[in-house]
């Protein structure tokens, strides 16, 4: 019941000091942005005759475009918005007055844990939906395999989301916010590496990115999600910023799981036994 | 017969302490508190009185030592229902209005919807609040904002509340308040651990008062019976030797002369007719005895010392 009380405080809280709404007024302005770009592209389209094969591939390449900058914005949305919620709180004493009520603390970091997902799956589900619903109506195209594509950028949310209520429970917030975008930084970088490698086949600069992605699989994720998400053709292409030469496994996405988990049982273990 | 012993106590604690990074807040806290009584926490900043309050609470981890709250360990989740608290600097989301504060409060009590809209109301009544109840709590003076936590720690009905500086940030009508709130809930038997630096405020309120430094407890006082009080007698003398007035410690902690009097602190009233009775007997002259019960504030500035425990 804790957990529902506190899911539920966590959701209006984003509503009441309105960054819910900020949130998605700015997803609005991007779709808005998204769709005048994609409607003067289909005009260029139709005054150069261009191919209907290329027009169909530029068309996925703008989807895959739209679709990167939700998952960057959710990745930094997710961060700073609960960066705070327990170290900060931890710092005023406001949680005082809540761990010493009748609910197990690990309830309580559960319960926020839930209501921060409930805000990252409506904003991701609404962007990704918007990004294609525009996308079908002026280009007649969507992301290949949406929904599993869509999941990995969720999950993705959610890994960084543990990761930050994991170092929360042992640091300040400024503390957890660079640790956090450092560690996301990391894998970031290692991603490239392994992309780079995979393109002059140097099998240890691959070996890099693998291990960056064993540290932090947030960028795996998403490079699994494009993989999943774009053409084919756009996935051979060397060209492409988005192509994927080292496709992160399904093992990965496993280990993912796996690592959103363990930080999730850390952040409740460390909250439940350290002093407020 | 030690667990009927214990059931009969609110707070129980033994040889507790606490130590944050090499650095001790609480040396050795030994206390009983018995059901129904309104107990007063006193001792300068530092002494380690927060730091107990959150042990008791289970929001600190204690090194060591043991303790129990309404005759369960402390930390104990069921336990909570029954225990209401008050922090110091009472913070909460400052989103919230009075309203849905309180009602948060209460499901996280476990309280039904049913019992809250009943509640809710009352409480804030009782605090004054009512005008503000749909204010929101940015909104609010740090005075209201004790009030509003005062609310929340009486929400349940609870058997032991713990108020951490209830006063501070009231106005004189606001502290009569939280004292008729305190009377209140003796009345209906509950246990109350007032922690405060108003003396005044203790003195008038408590049943009992323990003063703390350097994180044990250093002294436990009745206030509510005058004779086994801290008392200074001055007796005014003549003819005691040193090998006399060092006799008089098995009385006193303090024995000192200056010119024909000798001034002793005692622990108990009752003890002034066989610090005669000696004196008389070793042949010294005793001209005058005057006890002078030790005031509270006298007393917890004879403790601290003079640098305030700074």
């Amino acid at each position: 019941m804790g957990v529902w009380i506190m899911a539920g405080v966590t959701f209006r809280e984003a509503a009441r000091k309105r960054m819910l709404w900020m949130a998605l007024a700015a997803g609005g302005a991007f779709l808005i942005l998204f769709a005048t770009g994609l409607h003067f592209q289909a005009k260029d389209f139709a005054a150069h005759g261009m191919s209907p094969i290329l027009r169909r591939e530029i068309s996925f390449a703008m989807v895959t475009l739209g679709l990167y900058a939700i998952d960057l914005l959710a990745v930094l949305m997710t961060i700073l918005t609960s960066i705070d919620t327990l170290s900060g709180e931890i710092a005023s004493g406001t949680i005082q007055a809540i761990a010493t009520k009748p609910v197990p603390r690990w309830q309580l970091l559960l319960g926020k844990w839930f209501g921060f997902c409930g805000m990252l799956t409506a904003y991701i589900a609404i962007m990704a939906g918007g990004v294609n619903a525009v996308a079908y109506t002026m280009a007649g195209v969507t992301a290949r395999h949406l929904a599993s594509g869509v999941s990995l950028m969720w999950m993705e949310s959610v890994v960084l989301l543990s990761v930050t209520f994991a170092f929360a429970t042992y640091f300040s917030t400024l503390t957890t916010g660079v640790l956090t975008l450092g560690l996301h930084g990391l894998a970031f970088l290692g991603g490239w590496i392994e992309q780079f490698g995979a393109v002059t086949q140097t099998q240890r600069a691959v070996n890099v990115g693998v291990i960056a992605s064993v540290l932090m699989p947030s960028e795996a994720l998403w490079r699994r999600a494009a993989f999943e998400m774009q053409s084919p053709l756009a996935n051979a292409m060397r060209i492409s910023p988005f192509s994927i030469l080292s496709v992160p496994s399904v093992a990965m996405v496993f280990y993912a799981g796996l690592y959103l988990t363990v930080a999730l049982v850390i952040a409740m273990r460390r909250f439940s036994q350290r002093d407020l | 017969m030690e667990t009927s012993r214990s059931s009969d106590l609110a707070i129980r604690t033994r040889g507790l302490r606490k130590v944050f990074n090499g650095k001790v807040a609480v040396r050795n806290l030994t206390l009983d508190v018995p059901r129904g009584e309104v107990f007063g926490f006193l001792g300068p900043n530092g002494a380690g009185k927060s730091t107990s309050v959150k042990m008791l609470l289970g929001l600190v981890f204690p090194t060591s030592g043991e303790a129990q709250v309404l005759g369960r360990p402390v930390g104990d989740v069921k336990t909570r229902i029954k225990v209401g608290f008050l922090p110091e600097h009472f913070r909460f989301y400052d989103w919230l209005t009075a309203t849905e504060l309180v009602k948060l409060h209460g499901r996280l009590y476990g309280v039904s919807h049913a019992k809250l809209r009943e509640r809710v109301p009352a409480l804030l009544d009782l605090v004054g609040l009512t005008p503000h109840r749909d204010k929101r709590l940015r909104d609010f003076s740090k005075g209201m904002l004790q009030r509003i936590g005062l609310a929340q720690a009486l929400l349940n009905e609870p058997d032991l509340i713990f108020l951490d500086e209830p006063t501070s940030g009231l106005d004189p009508v606001g502290r009569r308040l939280v004292r008729d709130i305190i009377r209140a809930q003796r009345d209906r038997g509950a246990t109350v651990l007032l922690n405060s630096h108003l003396l005044g405020e203790v003195e008038i309120t408590c049943d009992r008062v323990a003063f703390i430094k350097d994180g044990q407890v250093v002294e436990t006082r009745q206030l509510s019976d005058d004779t086994n009080e801290q008392t200074t007698v001055t007796i005014r003398t003549a003819n005691v030797t040193a090998e006399i007035a060092s006799g008089l410690a098995r009385w006193s902690r303090s024995v000192r002369t200056e010119g024909d009097y000798l001034i002793l602190s005692v622990s108990s009233g009752a003890v002034i007719p066989e610090i005669v009775r000696y004196l008389v007997a070793k042949g010294a002259d005793v001209y005058e005895v005057t006890p002078q019960r030790l005031s509270l504030e006298e007393r917890f500035l004879e403790i601290v010392g003079t640098d305030g425990g700074l």
